[in-house]
C-alpha cells in the first residue's frame, strides 16, 4: 500500500546523497513482518528513478526474518507469517526483528 | 508528494475548526523534509556509502513529538481505526454524550473528504477538528500534530482521533497516541483479524460493534475472539453496540481509566 511513496522517498534520499553521481547499486532492508512487498518496491523503482541518478541501479533487497520471544516459555521463534506460533504452542510473542525498513547503504558509479 | 504514503502533490489536507468554520491547509510547504540532505561525511569519498535511514523515521520523530505536547499537558489521546462504516463515528457521538463533559472530550476526524463527521461530533457537543487528507488513506503524526495544536485541548482532557476508514495502511503511522483502538463491526464478518493482523496486533482495545445486528448475520463471536487473541493476547475486548448502548460501560471505564492515567 504504501511502496510508491517509500520508494520515492528511497531515491529523494539516494539523489540526495549522491551529489550527482550515478547510483549504481542500493541496498535495502525490508523486513519480512514490516508490512512491504519487496516486488512492488521494485516495480515503483523503475518508474520512479527515470530521470534521476538512481535509474538503472540494482536493488539488493535483504529480507530479515520475523523472529519473536515466546512471553509464557522464554524461546526465540521465527516468525515469516502472522500470528507465528511458538513450539509450545502459544502465539503471545514479543517480536525482537523482521519490521525493518532501511536504505543499508549505496554505491555510486 | 508526501515521501511516507504516496499521496499526489495534488492531494492538499486540509484542517477545518468545527468550532468557526476556519479552514487551514497543511501544503507541500508545510512538509519537513529528510534530514541529513546534502550532507558531507569523509566515508563520501569512496563508492560505497553507507546510509542506514529507516524509511519511517520522519514520522516516528513527529510522533514523538506529539506524544511529549500530550504527555506536558496530561491529555490522554486514543487512535480509533476501523474499515469504513464500523461505526467509529457512532461510538464517538454516544462516547461524547455519556461522557464528553465529564471527561472534557475532544475529537480529531480524518477522513478523505468532507466534513460530515465533524458536524456530526459537534451536534454530539464536542469540539473537533476535521482533517480531510485527499488521497491519502490514513493520519500521519504532522497532520495529528497540527490538529491537536490548533484543537487545543485543555489540560487534562481527553482528545479522541478517529483515523481515516482503512484496516492496513494507519497500522503504520503512529500519531503519538497513547492508547489505540480497533472498531470491527459484527457485519464485516469474523474472519477480520485473520485477513488484517497487523492492525489488529498493534490494538490496545478491540470494540467489537453492532452486537445487536447479531441476529441477523452469520459472524461467530468465538471464533472472531479466538483469531483476535491469537494476533494479540493482551489486548481487551468489548462486545457492544454504538446505536443501542449495549456493552458500553467496560468501554466508558476504560476510558476513565486511561484519562486519570495520563493526567499529571
Amino acid at each position: 500500500m504504501h511502496e510508491l511513496g517509500v520508494t520515492q522517498e528511497i531515491i529523494e534520499v539516494v539523489a540526495g546523497r549522491a551529489h550527482e553521481r550515478k547510483v549504481k547499486r542500493i541496498v535495502l532492508e525490508i523486513g519480512r513482518l514490516s508490512c512491504i512487498l519487496p516486488d512492488a518496491i521494485r516495480f515503483c523503482f523503475e518508474l520512479c528513478s527515470e530521470g534521476t541518478v538512481a535509474h538503472g541501479a540494482a536493488l539488493e533487497i535483504q529480507q530479515p526474518s520475523g523472529r519473536g520471544r515466546c512471553r509464557q516459555c522464554g524461546s526465540e521463534v521465527v516468525i515469516d507469517r502472522l500470528p507465528g506460533q511458538c513450539g509450545c504452542g502459544k502465539s503471545d510473542l514479543e517480536w525482537l526483528a523482521g519490521e525493518e525498513l532501511r536504505i543499508k547503504e549505496m554505491e555510486l558509479a | 508528494m508526501c515521501m511516507t504514503c504516496g499521496c499526489s502533490p495534488e492531494a492538499e489536507i486540509t484542517l477545518t475548526d468545527m468550532q468557526t468554520g476556519r479552514h487551514a491547509r497543511l501544503g507541500a510547504g508545510a512538509h519537513e523534509h529528510h534530514d541529513g540532505h546534502g550532507h558531507s561525511h569523509s566515508h563520501e569519498h569512496g563508492t560505497i556509502i553507507p546510509l542506514e535511514h529507516n524509511l519511517l523515521s520522519k514520522n516516528d520523530r513527529l510522533a514523538e513529538r506529539n506524544r511529549g505536547w500530550l504527555a506536558g499537558r496530561g491529555i490522554h489521546a486514543v487512535n480509533l481505526m476501523s474499515s469504513p462504516g464500523a461505526g467509529k463515528t457512532t461510538l464517538l457521538e454516544r462516547t461524547i454524550r455519556e461522557l464528553g463533559a465529564e471527561l472534557r472530550i475532544h475529537v480529531i476526524e480524518g477522513d478523505q473528504e468532507t466534513a460530515l463527521d465533524g458536524k456530526r461530533i459537534r451536534a454530539a457537543g464536542a469540539a473537533a477538528i476535521q482533517i480531510n487528507t485527499g488521497a491519502a488513506c490514513h493520519l500521519d503524526a504532522e497532520m495529528a500534530g497540527a490538529a491537536l495544536r490548533q484543537l487545543d485541548p485543555p489540560q487534562g482532557s481527553v482528545v479522541l482521533i478517529e483515523n481515516v476508514g482503512n484496516l492496513v495502511c494507519p497500522a503504520m503511522f503512529d500519531l503519538g497516541e497513547q492508547a489505540r483502538v480497533i472498531v470491527a463491526s459484527v457485519p464485516e464478518g469474523d474472519d477480520k483479524p485473520a485477513k488484517y493482523p497487523h492492525m489488529f496486533r498493534k490494538a490496545d482495545v478491540i470494540v467489537l460493534n453492532k452486537m445487536d445486528l447479531l441476529p441477523h448475520v452469520q459472524f461467530d463471536v468465538a471464533a472472531f475472539e479466538r483469531a483476535a487473541r491469537n494476533l494479540n493476547p493482551a489486548a481487551l475486548i468489548f462486545q457492544v453496540s454504538a446505536t443501542t448502548g449495549q456493552g458500553l460501560e467496560a468501554w466508558r471505564e476504560w476510558l476513565r481509566a486511561g484519562a486519570k492515567g495520563s493526567k499529571l
